[in-house]
């Protein structure tokens, strides 16, 4: 078996090969640097601009701020109308996954599509379309206000409109979820001689506890944040019916910039905790937050 | 296009998949790469197509040295155990990939780029499907299309990757003839890794057989049945028995009697003998044999196979008859003398032995049948 | 709307879960309250300005200028957020690099952080005095207060979607196919755009969609960077709100139903090529 050869050679070839499936070493580093200039200049480059704007002046300034007594309330309502929405959010989440993942019936493709309807719409039209419920020129606005109901331009208002703009973010989280559960462990419970909500409460719940607090993790987070919807129904009455974003928005037009910053800080803080967790779950329990956890 | 691996070792890390292995593979030979998984047969024809490099050693298509040439310009045609189709392109497109991917200069005009493929087509048997999707197709069919897609680039060497790996058992059996025949109609220098050795024996005009690594031998499927050179191929190839026997003055002794064969030029000393099924000849009485009860019996096809145990401890054998001699032999015991047979001295489980056997191997011609 | 009432005939198979009652009860009546009858109020209101006038309000050279810039933005943004999305998806999915984790992290970060925040934030760095803003004044470009700012906002606002819906199925390629291709001659660049390309344009273009839809709609993170000239740089939902303001109801329905409705049409149109794509380009898949 002997051909002709120039050079016989054992030893590994002089020049590598690339291997067949990945680009040249320029290739791949250009589009990092792409990849990671897009990233810097639009996301970390904002983020950072908050913390830094919010401290130009120093800690102290940073403080003063946060404790301005209409700030502080701004807060405090940020943090009342989300304890509110949120756990609302919460039973309606459960209650139409529930529906949606257990059981067959007519209408189920629709009742999806409307829970994702609050996605598809402007928070400004969230806003607009409570306004034009409870408006001075609606049918139940001045009917309400002799009773000395407040909706709109009061924290009932604030409420309606965050529930609205927040609602899908639990059930979306769980109907997937519950959905690739089945009902067998449900099935073997109720076998066993268990209620209703005894099943609910020792099986399922369990079952979707890091789905629960994935999709409340995100509820919360829009809850907290929201600013279009809220920002058309508060009126903007100050210390009563602003929440931390549109106190920023406040602060900013009167050119208060540290003060805005500081608030906005907060905000952004609220954010990176929320990545943080979030990031955390998906790690840790990616099979049990579902199968598209990724929206 | 002849090939030539030369001296190739590669290691995935620490990890040794080839050790030391040198081939020719001739200019339009089918020749099959066989042994069990892990035995490095996959690596090999990686390595020869060029997705992977080699940690040492060179590959030479004709006299050029590959090594140097990235896996588009060896210019091979790859076909892969779960196809790879491109999903989204029709069948046509498919086969046509190949030739509308080459720079400008070589790049047939796009009527004979059609003109190809549906030839290709015609030739694997596809005539008629070209607008079709892969998804659109039955697992035999989106291998014929794989198949004609590799072969639309000319290939100096077609590589298939266990092709019939993933089908039903009776397409597999179908196109194992039918890929005979397009490559005697064709001539391409085809190299083909499987585990089945069945398919090995039937297909190819030479099967390498490889374990762990290593080359164990090389040749036409009737030697490597006939005349194999390890345990290991003995083991690996077609049905066998292994005794552990024990060589007295050229006579060779199972447990403690002799069984009538002899190994004159042999030296004492323990050894193991090898045979197959169906290379046995029934005794009556014993005058040196193989002697047991018959445990258990089952009719395979034209045969009877008889499960025969030679002692409490020991494994079973297993011998074949035709069925009128072994009908009067269930449940008693039989004695039977191997016809065909070899022994091999030194450890029956021979790590990376290469193809100069590190065992020796005896053989004898046979004692009639 | 009879939310509780006989429920059990429209169960599709009969189940022997309890709760399907109180669950859908619960559901529907929520719905109703939040989203149905807030929405019909709208739908109504609108119904009720009279074909006339709806027209007129609709096609009020302000509100038309107004919805305009909210779409063209939108799309531009959305194109940019393409093109980046599948190049950060292909980065973080296939290549090793340190702080890949942080920033696979980060690309969440828009939906997390108020768009409020996202917006004084933008128009700091986009300011003439601002970081980037005074690096680009001299140049003579002005980015703040004008729609290129805007669509920077919307930029940032969309990012994470192409990205999200692209990355799971780059996860799924298959290497053998990569590798197919290689041993055809194919060189990386025509694998890429011949082979994986396509393969990834139905996520690609969900993602297109989900950055459209809420470019579109987006309000907080807009209005401190646009300037708001009516005319120039004032998107719809911010003409909603001024109206709203001036106690113009109606110009306020009008916007608002018109910019439902072109989204509307906008997610059919996008449906449809998807569906179209999804066919020519994942068959079977």
């Amino acid at each position: 078996m002997a051909l002709d050869i120039g050079t016989t050679s054992t030893s590994a070839p002089s020049t590598p090969v690339r291997a067949a499936t990945s680009e040249t070493r320029l290739a791949r580093a250009t589009l990092i640097a792409l990849a990671l200039g897009f990233v810097g200049l639009f996301l970390l480059l904002p983020l950072a601009t908050v913390f830094i704007e919010a401290f130009r002046k120093g800690a102290g300034e940073f403080l003063a701020a946060l404790g301005d007594p209409e700030t502080f309330s701004a807060i405090l309502l940020t943090l009342t109308v989300a304890g509110i929405a949120v756990p609302l959010n919460l039973v309606f989440g459960v209650a139409a996954a529930w529906a949606i993942a257990k059981f067959e019936f007519k209408g189920k493709a629709f009742l999806t599509t409307l829970i994702d309807l609050p996605f598809s719409v402007s928070p400004v039209i969230s806003g607009l379309v409570f306004v034009l419920l409870f408006g001075a020129n609606s049918a139940l606005g001045p009917i309400l206000q002799s009773y000395g109901i407040q909706i709109l331009f009061a924290v009932p208002g604030l409420v309606l409109a965050t529930v609205f703009v927040t609602f899908p973010f639990v059930a979306r989280e769980l109907i997937p979820l519950m959905q690739e559960q089945g009902t067998s462990d449900e099935e073997a419970a109720l076998s066993l001689g268990a209620t209703g909500w005894q099943t609910f409460w020792h099986v399922t719940l369990p079952n979707i506890k890091w789905g629960l607090l994935y999709g409340v993790l995100l509820c919360n987070a829009r809850a907290m944040g929201e600013f279009g919807a809220v920002s058309v129904v508060s009126g903007h009455i100050r210390g009563e019916t602003n929440t931390m974003p549109l106190q920023v928005e406040i602060l900013y037009n009167e050119y208060n910039f540290v003060a805005a910053f500081a608030v906005a800080a907060l905000l952004a803080l609220l954010a990176l905790v929320t990545l943080v967790l979030k990031t955390a779950l998906e790690l840790r329990y990616s099979d049990e937050i579902a199968a598209s956890r990724r929206h | 296009m002849e090939v030539r691996v030369q001296n190739i070792r590669k290691e995935f890390g620490r990890y040794p998949a080839l050790e030391d292995v040198s081939l020719d593979i001739r200019s339009g030979e089918l020749i099959a790469l066989l042994g069990p998984s892990g035995s490095g047969k996959t690596t090999l024809l990686r390595l020869i197509a060029g997705l992977e490099s080699p940690t040492e050693g060179t590959i030479f298509f004709g006299n050029e040295d590959a090594s140097n040439k990235s896996v588009q310009q060896r210019n091979i045609g790859f076909v892969f155990q779960h196809y790879a189709l491109f999903r989204h392109m029709t069948v046509l497109d498919n086969v046509s990939f190949g030739l509308k991917v080459r720079p400008g200069n070589r790049r047939p005009p796009a009527a004979e780029i059609r003109r190809r493929a549906l030839d290709l087509l015609e030739l694997v048997q596809l005539s008629g499907l070209e607008k079709r999707y892969p998804a659109q197709l039955s697992g035999g069919q989106r291998q014929r299309v794989a198949l004609a897609r590799a072969m639309a680039v000319e290939p100096n060497v077609l590589l298939l990757d266990e092709p019939f790996g993933a089908l039903d058992a009776q397409v597999r059996k179908e196109l194992r003839k039918w890929l005979r025949e397009i490559h005697d109609r064709t001539g391409h220098t085809t190299v083909f890794v499987t585990h089945d050795q069945e398919e090995a024996l039937e297909l190819a005009d030479r099967v390498v057989v490889m374990s762990k690594g290593a080359i164990e031998q090389v040749g036409t499927p009737d030697d490597i049945y006939d005349h194999p050179v390890s345990p290991f191929v003995y083991g690996f190839i077609g049905q066998s028995n292994c005794l552990e026997v024990t060589l007295s003055r050229g006579e060779i002794w199972f447990e403690d009697r002799p069984i009538g064969l002899r190994a004159a030029s042999e030296p004492d000393g323990p050894a193991t003998l090898y045979f197959r099924p169906h290379d046995i000849e029934l005794i009556d009485g014993c005058g040196g044999c193989l002697a047991g009860l018959v445990t258990a019996g089952r009719r395979v096809a034209g045969t009877r196979h008889l499960e025969v145990s030679l002692g409490r401890t020991l494994p079973p054998v297993e011998i074949e008859l035709p069925p009128e001699r072994a009908s009067s032999t269930d449940h008693s015991r039989v004695a039977f003398r191997p016809t065909r047979w070899k022994l091999y001295r030194g450890a029956s489980d021979v790590a990376a032995a290469s193809v100069q056997a590190q065992t020796s191997a005896i053989e004898l011609a046979p004692t009639g049948t | 709307m009879a939310p509780r009432a006989r429920i059990r005939w429209r169960l599709r198979q009969p189940s022997v879960i309890p709760g399907f009652g109180l669950a859908l009860g619960v559901t529907l009546t929520w719905l109703t309250l939040i989203v149905l009858i807030p929405i019909s109020g709208l739908l109504w209101r609108s119904s009720g300005l009279g074909w006339a006038n709806f027209i007129a309000l609709t096609f009020d050279e302000r509100t038309v200028n107004a919805l305009a810039i909210s779409f063209g933005t939108a799309f531009v943004a959305a194109i940019v957020n393409l093109v980046f999305g599948v190049i950060l998806a292909w980065v973080l999915v296939r290549y090793r690099f340190p702080g890949k984790r942080v920033i696979d992290a980060m690309i969440d970060l828009p939906f997390a952080l108020p768009t409020a925040v996202a917006g004084i934030a933008l128009t700091t760095l986009y300011a003439p005095n601002g970081w980037i803003g005074s690096l680009l004044e001299p140049l003579g470009i002005k980015i703040a207060f004008t729609p290129a700012g805007i669509v920077v906002a919307l930029v940032f606002v969309g990012l994470p979607f192409v990205v999200r819906t692209v990355q799971p199925v780059m996860e799924e390629i298959d290497k053998e196919v990569e590798e197919a291709a290689a041993t055809l001659g194919a060189n990386r660049l025509q694998t890429i755009t011949r082979v994986l390309l396509p393969g990834l344009l139905p996520a690609g273009l969900t993602g297109f969609a989900l950055a459209f839809a809420r470019g579109v709609g987006e309000y907080g993170s807009v209005i401190f960077i646009a300037g708001n000239l009516p005319y120039v740089s004032e998107i719809a939902p911010l003409l909603i709100v001024i109206r709203l303001e001036e106690f113009n109801y109606a110009a306020a329905t009008a916007i608002a139903t018109v910019m439902l409705f072109l989204s509307f049409l906008m997610l059919l149109v996008i449906n449809t090529i998807q569906s179209w794509s999804r066919r020519r380009y994942s068959n079977g898949a």
